[in-house]
């Protein structure tokens, strides 16, 4: 199973990378032939396993509705590429722009 | 117009939970008076290695509204990631339900006019709210935009309806019925204008009779009730326009623009979504044991409608006065407690869908904002009984303890209303006025109806209405058939 060069080109743009067009060849190699062993994966019979939530053998990890004090807001800022008083500012978004 | 054509609406609400923490981290949920930034921890900034925990209240409230909406719960459930890339979320995805949500197939039934309507419920599920956006302009006109992260990860509930609805009406009496058992059942304000419930509608036409759906339009941004009402009539209105005109209905997103009354494509790229929702791996899955299910469902209150139905039977109330009183739980709670008092449940109910809703509305408060209590409401309708006050006098006691919470008894001490029921002092009246309408008591003899009524409001003037009626009736009848 080869992908199309558009197939390449979608999920990059899914994951917001910019790719060169040597590292879009390179990536269609590549995803292809993760693609390709999941095709032998699939000739497994897995009709009588239930499908796995989740590795670990755990349920109903929950927590009582308690709080807990936040970060100072110096340190919630810290990382902010910019901010504006106490807020991140970013560049200008509209909803429109976006895939959402 | 819309005659030819059948609206077949699907709402979408995402209401806030009235929890104490945020969902998957111990941050302050109730964050409207904190300063930007200030109930944030590394969980919702989805700094690296962060991990977040289910908020077990969280779930049992989406449980509860799930019971009360009729639906059924899974015995597994289980969070999923919803990847998406906006500012509003730093980890590039919501933690969501996708598959096995906490529940499904439920129903509510919506009483529109004389018909009970039935509008299926296709989920409810739980999900994290996102970041606050704002957008600025700086001095050289340049564009960018604000975060605040106070309500990321807050728990949102998401309710969906079948497509079932037909108009724009039924699209409000279900928001209102919906709003009024999240309130009700205490998991969420229902606060429209806040934000706390948040209402998206699918909307179609189709003409009346066929069975087969039109295209969809997903109409946001409506803001209040009347505002979902307006957008889905103008867009019934608009749908109608383009097929008149041999158009076809393109699937899109709108927004209702309030001050312009209309709804505004924002589509701008043709793309369809692609969330590529996966298992939440942070997150081991839910097991809702039946027993879990049983102690949740056994927290549940008598819900409205059953309430309402018990209210008409056990104390003999119209089903528009039934309705009336059950349209909010601190209104139910009032009515109860005051016939709790030993007052009469037709005269409780007579009062409070009369005179104490007229003064509410006037006020635009809810009944537990009020200065009266059901021991105000009790005290006013003794002293009726009592006849110490006719029921005139007391809309006036009641405006006066709605204004200043002060007890009727000493409304009326201190403003000398009480009624004057003594014999003797309403004869010394009634003496005087015949005295003085010689002219009323021919036309009296004479047989004119309207003489009697006359003499009576003479009384009254001379009393400045404090006179008992029924006493002045008798003591007049008694004299002018003596003469």
């Amino acid at each position: 199973m080869t992908l199309s060069r558009e197939e390449v080109e979608h999920v990059a743009q899914l994951a917001r990378l910019g790719l060169t067009e040597d590292e879009k060849e390179r990536m269609r190699d590549q995803l292809s032939s993760i693609l390709e062993n999941m095709e032998i994966l699939k000739e497994l019979d897995t009709s009588a396993i239930s499908p796995t939530a989740h590795v670990l053998p755990l349920r109903n990890v929950v927590r009582p509705d308690e709080v807990q004090p936040s970060l100072p807001v110096e340190g919630v800022l810290q990382n902010a590429p910019r901010r504006e008083e106490d807020y991140f500012r970013i560049l200008p978004v509209f909803e429109e722009d976006y895939e959402r | 117009m819309l005659s030819k054509y059948e609206a077949v609406i699907g709402l979408e609400v995402h209401a806030q939970l009235l929890t104490k923490s945020k969902m998957f981290c111990r941050c302050n949920a109730q964050y409207a008076d904190a300063p930007p930034n200030s109930v944030v921890c590394p969980v919702d900034l989805g700094l690296p290695g962060a991990l977040p925990v289910i908020n077990r209240t969280a779930v049992e409230y989406t449980v509860m509204t799930a019971l009360a909406l009729n639906c059924s719960i899974p015995e597994f459930s289980r969070f999923d990631r919803k990847n998406y890339f906006y500012p509003d979320l730093p980890k590039n995805y919501q933690i969501s339900q996708y598959d096995l949500p906490l529940s499904h197939d439920g129903y509510m039934v919506v009483q529109v006019g004389d018909e009970a309507r039935r509008i299926g419920i296709i989920r409810v599920h739980l999900e994290e709210d996102t970041a606050k956006l704002m957008h600025r302009t700086d001095a050289r006109g340049k564009a960018y935009s604000l975060v605040d992260f106070n309500r990321a990860g807050t728990p949102l509930m998401e309710i969906v309806s079948k497509p079932d609805i037909r108009s724009p009406e039924e699209a409000r009496l279900y928001l209102m019925k919906l709003r009024n058992i999240l309130r009700w059942i205490g998991v969420s304000t229902g606060n429209m204008e806040e934000g706390s419930f948040r209402c998206d509608a699918n909307v179609s036409i189709r003409p009346v009779g066929s069975k087969e759906f039109g295209t969809k339009v997903e109409v946001k941004n409506m803001n209040s009730f009347r505002a979902v009402y307006r957008a889905l009539e103008y867009e019934m209105a608009r749908q109608a326009d383009v097929l008149d005109s041999g158009g076809r209905i393109a699937q899109e997103t709108r927004g209702w623009v309030e001050d312009r009354g209309v709804t505004v494509s924002q589509r701008s790229k043709e793309y369809a979504h692609d969330y590529r929702y996966f298992p939440e791996p942070d997150l081991p899955p839910l097991v809702l044991t039946r027993d879990w299910v049983q102690s949740i469902r056994e927290k549940l209150p008598e819900l409205p409608d059953a309430r309402r139905e018990r209210f008409a039977s056990q104390y003999g109330l119209s089903q528009y006065e039934a309705t009336l009183l059950t349209n909010s739980k601190s209104i139910a709670d009032f009515f109860e407690a005051t016939v709790g008092l030993r007052a009469s449940a037709k005269a409780v109910a007579n009062w409070m869908v009369g005179e104490l809703f007229r003064l509410l509305n006037a006020a635009n408060i809810e009944i537990e904002q009020s200065k009266v209590s059901p021991e105000h409401l009790t005290e006013m309708l003794k002293l009726i009984d009592q006849g110490t006050i006719s029921a005139s006098m007391a809309k006036t006691v009641l405006e006066e303890v709605f204004a200043s919470g002060k007890k009727p008894g000493d409304i009326v001490q201190e403003r000398g209303l009480a009624q004057i029921s003594g014999v003797e002092e309403l004869q010394a009246i009634v003496h005087q006025v015949l005295a003085t309408n010689p002219q009323a008591i021919a036309d009296y003899k004479a047989g004119k109806a309207n003489a009697f009524g006359f003499l009576v409001g003479q009384v009254m003037k001379a009393t400045r209405g404090k006179a008992n009626p029924g006493v002045v009736n008798q003591l007049l009848r008694e004299k002018l058939d003596k003469q």
